[in-house]
């Protein structure tokens, strides 16, 4: 068992390196980050002296070797825009967007299924061509179009809910939260559900789909045979057994939840990690974007990391597939 | 008797406990307030937001006017030594006295290498020198009929506080380590800032110690970054924020149309144009070989004709836009209305081609930004479609901003042929166009740092140096005039597009001044 982790663990480290590698190689594309940092009347002097204090001239291989020296260190240098190092602006966005992502997973999965599975039990009742008509709409219209149409539904139409931002929110420690004031809670609304909303669809039809395969299974007829209720069949035995692909399903989209959280970030100005990620590629800041990157890795690493330690406790075949390896 | 003081009291206790008519201004900006370190970058919105909290030796009034600010009163004592005389009784927001040391201080610190405003104080070698606690004194090493045109964003700091937290210099743009000046503000002016959450969100409040009048009536100002168009929009028609800029040209119906919001439309400052590069001997990217066809005026002036303005206001710009016929505001040179734009013709383009030598025109790549201006791409399309009528083709190479200036400009070596440009003087005066635009330059841009395409004139670059050192407003004046006639008229140097319209959407609860150098100086604001 020690040896799988250690295995991964290393796998982990060459994962991390190759984006860290990408990540710089297309840095050189975004372009030029000294004219975002000077005002236009800047002479070329000055401008070549910057370039030089920024190590921009250096060759490449020097960049990206200082770069993850430093990295290796937790210290990924000041933004070039706010002149504020990088982690302490990571760290006072990084609650904002974890909060945005745990409160749309909660609802990508407390609405989500209950729909499938009574979408499963009812497949001809109306209400469930509905939700089934409705998830079409989850999965295929981009995210940040539900969220304009969001926008103009509840803040700009009926006055209700904030159109953008995090509303009130209470310092604990180091992490912020919104989820204490009644400001924060309403400004968590609109967001949380366009995030949520495609994985909430994706559960959804899973829960739909596996149950339906349950529901035909032997144990499940000599459930019934055994004059079980309706209700200890459907949800004491088939949701059970139903929930195991659901819950790896979940934890794997946490990472993306995460990950893609920036686009609608930018639509609602949530002040999360997501959208300081966009604004430093507009401005080419380039200690920003490799650190973002760097620490989308490392989640996507980590979740990855413990899926596969699960599945290792869960499933023996890979137990013996590791220690014979 | 008794029922009364009851009633007193009670009046009393509610409006204590209730401050309920708090007066909250909330507003959005497309951008970031980066630093608040007044010397960090020479921006117009950072001036603007920074104009609130700090003040200048000067200042501007609503009509772009020069007032005095820190400053009561200046005068000449000889050509090159102004005389300041300071306020008295100003206090910096710690409670420190304002005295001629803090102008002194500035000034250095204008100086400083990490400083983005060194051309505040022009020449470069002037002096600022203290005379006694409230008169300084600036000793030019040339005359300079213009000093402080610029000085309402050449924010006055205090010393001892500076020198206190360790910002005596400005942060360098290179620098590690956060500075104190950059997180922190400690001005003059008619508010504080009391939050400041860099790309988040800043809070003001006013200044109760402020020396001059409130026209505000704002008790507290909140500033949020929204940087998506719609969301923007959005917010101020959902009443989340009371004022919103800019407003998309296709938002603008649409805010009218609204029952608590509208757009004020005004004329803006900078100047959209286009300009050639007239220096290589032959193009880089064109398909004539062995010469460059932007040398010949026939050319640029055939493209000016080819090209109809009128059409790019009316249907690119939705009418938000005025046609210009020079590369200045008309509201910042009086003599501008002797100039007007020869109307499009391209038939005379055409044959202007002809004898050029280019009977069937010729190729060349346009360089365009597509997101630093107003509709900056669909102009470029334009004027693509526009000049395909006299036989030119243009490929269009837009792109963001980030990488389209770090091409064009200096850093990039001027790699252009063909190229879209806004300026704005910062000066609010033609010297400003004359020495970036007009004044010929070197490979590495010394002299004209930003004629791109290197328009030169020996008889513009003189006259030019006259300008700088007339005193004489009506001479001056004259002596513009002639370099924008050889720079224009004669040698069709650039074409001047427009300079685009301010969309500035409020609340109809909001009174707004709207000044034309697009600061947001929100202490003329109200909320009623």
């Amino acid at each position: 068992m020690l040896a799988f982790i250690i295995r991964r663990l290393l796998q982990a480290i060459v994962v991390m390196l190759t984006v860290a590698l990408i990540a710089f190689t297309l840095f050189r594309f975004v372009g030029d980050p000294v004219n975002q940092m000077v005002g236009i009347e800047t002479s070329a002097e000055e401008r070549a002296q910057l370039r030089q204090d920024l190590g921009l001239n250096d060759p490449v291989v020097f960049q990206f070797v200082r770069f993850i020296g430093n990295a290796a260190r937790l210290n990924f240098g000041s933004s070039y825009q706010f002149k504020t190092p990088v982690i302490d602006l990571i760290a006072d966005r990084l609650p904002a967007t974890l909060e945005l992502a745990f409160v749309s997973a909660l609802f990508s999965l407390l609405v989500g299924i209950p729909m499938g599975v009574y979408t499963a039990l009812h497949q001809r009742s109306i209400l469930s061509n509905v939700f089934l008509a409705a998830s079409l709409i989850g999965i295929s219209l981009p995210t940040f179009l539900i969220g304009i149409l969001l926008i103009f539904l509840f803040p700009v139409t009926l006055h209700i809910l904030p159109s953008f931002g995090r509303g009130d929110v209470v310092h604990i420690g180091f992490w912020s939260t919104g989820l204490l004031t009644a400001s924060g809670l309403k400004a968590l609304v609109l967001p949380a559900v366009t995030l949520g909303l495609f994985q909430m669809t994706l559960i959804m039809r899973l829960v739909r789909g596996e149950m339906l395969e349950v529901l035909r299974t032997d144990y499940i007829k000599f459930a019934r045979a055994r004059g079980l209720s309706d209700r200890a069949v459907n949800f004491g035995h088939a949701l059970k057994n139903t929930l195991v692909p659901v819950m790896t399903i979940a934890g794997l989209q946490l990472g993306s939840i995460i990950a893609f959280a920036l686009i609608t970030e930018s639509v609602f100005q949530w002040p999360g990690m997501g959208l300081l990620f966009l604004r430093a590629v507009q401005n080419v800041d380039i200690p920003i974007m490799s650190a973002y990157l760097l620490l989308v890795a490392l989640i996507f690493v980590i979740i990855n990391l413990t899926v596969d330690l699960l599945y290792a406790v869960v499933d023996p075949r890979i137990r013996i597939d590791a220690r014979t390896a | 008797m008794k029922l009364r003081a009851f009633a007193l009291a009670l009046a009393l206790a509610v409006a204590t406990t209730l401050p309920a008519s708090a007066v909250t201004f909330r507003f959005a900006f497309q951008g970031d307030l980066k630093s608040l370190d007044p010397y960090s970058l020479n921006e117009t919105f950072t001036h603007g937001m920074l104009g609130n909290v700090y003040e200048g030796l000067t200042k501007r009034d609503k009509d772009l006017k020069i007032i005095p600010g820190l400053a009561t009163s200046w005068e000449q004592v000889e050509p090159t030594r102004w005389r300041f005389h300071l306020r008295k009784g100003v206090k910096f927001q710690n409670g420190e006295d304002f005295t001629a040391d803090d102008v002194v201080f500035s000034a250095e610190r204008s100086f400083k290498p990490a400083s983005d405003i060194k051309t505040r104080i022009q020449p470069a070698g002037t002096k600022a020198m203290k005379v006694d606690d409230y008169t300084v004194d600036f000793v030019l090493p040339s005359p300079n009929p213009i000093l402080p045109y610029e000085w309402d964003t050449w924010y006055i700091l205090s010393k001892k506080w500076a020198e206190a937290n360790g910002s005596v210099e400005p942060q360098p743009q290179a620098g590690q380590q956060q500075s104190y000046a950059a997180l922190h503000a400690n001005g003059t002016g008619p508010f504080i800032i009391t939050e400041h959450q860099a790309g988040v969100k800043t809070v003001f409040k006013p200044n109760p110690n402020w020396w001059g009048k409130p026209e505000h009536n704002f008790d507290e100002v909140i500033f949020t970054t929204i940087s998506n168009d719609a969301t923007r929009v959005a917010a101020l028609l959902s009443g989340d924020v009371d004022y919103a800029d800019p407003i998309p040209l296709q938002d603008v119906e649409r805010v009218n149309a609204s029952a608590n919001a509208h757009v004020l439309q005004g004329p803006e400052l900078r100047t959209i144009f286009l300009g050639f590069d007239q220096y290589r001997d032959e193009l880089k990217y064109s398909n004539v070989k062995g010469k460059n066809p932007f040398k010949d005026v026939r050319v640029r002036k055939a493209f000016y004709l080819a090209i109809d303005e009128n059409a790019i206001v009316d249907k690119v710009m939705r009418k938000a836009a005025v046609a210009s016929a020079l590369m200045i505001s008309p509201l910042l040179f009086p003599l501008a209305k002797d100039f007007t734009r020869p109307a499009t013709d391209p038939a005379e383009a055409k044959k202007l081609l002809t004898e050029a030598g280019y009977p069937n025109g010729f190729e060349v790549t346009m360089d365009c930004p597509n997101d630093r201006y107003v509709n900056d791409e669909a102009i470029c399309q334009a004027v693509t479609a526009m000049l395909a009528r006299v036989g030119i083709k243009i490929n269009l190479l837009a792109q963001p901003k980030a990488k389209y200036f770090a091409k064009i400009l200096v850093s990039g070596g001027y790699d252009t042929s063909f190229y879209l440009l806004g300026w704005t003087p910062g000066s609010f005066d033609s010297w400003n166009i004359l020495a970036n635009m007009y004044r010929c330059r070197d490979e590495k841009g010394a002299g004209g740092n930003n004629n791109v395409g290197n328009y030169c004139n020996p008889k513009v670059e003189e006259l030019t140096k006259e300008v700088l050192v007339e005193a004489d407003t009506a001479k001056r004046d004259k002596m513009i005039e002639e370099a924008y006639k050889i720079g224009q008229e004669q040698d069709w140097g650039y074409i001047p597009l427009h300079q685009q319209a301010l969309a500035w959407g409020a609340s109809k609860k909001m009174k707004i001044v709207q000044r034309a150098d697009n600061q947001i100086l929100f202490y003329w604001f109200r909320k009623e």
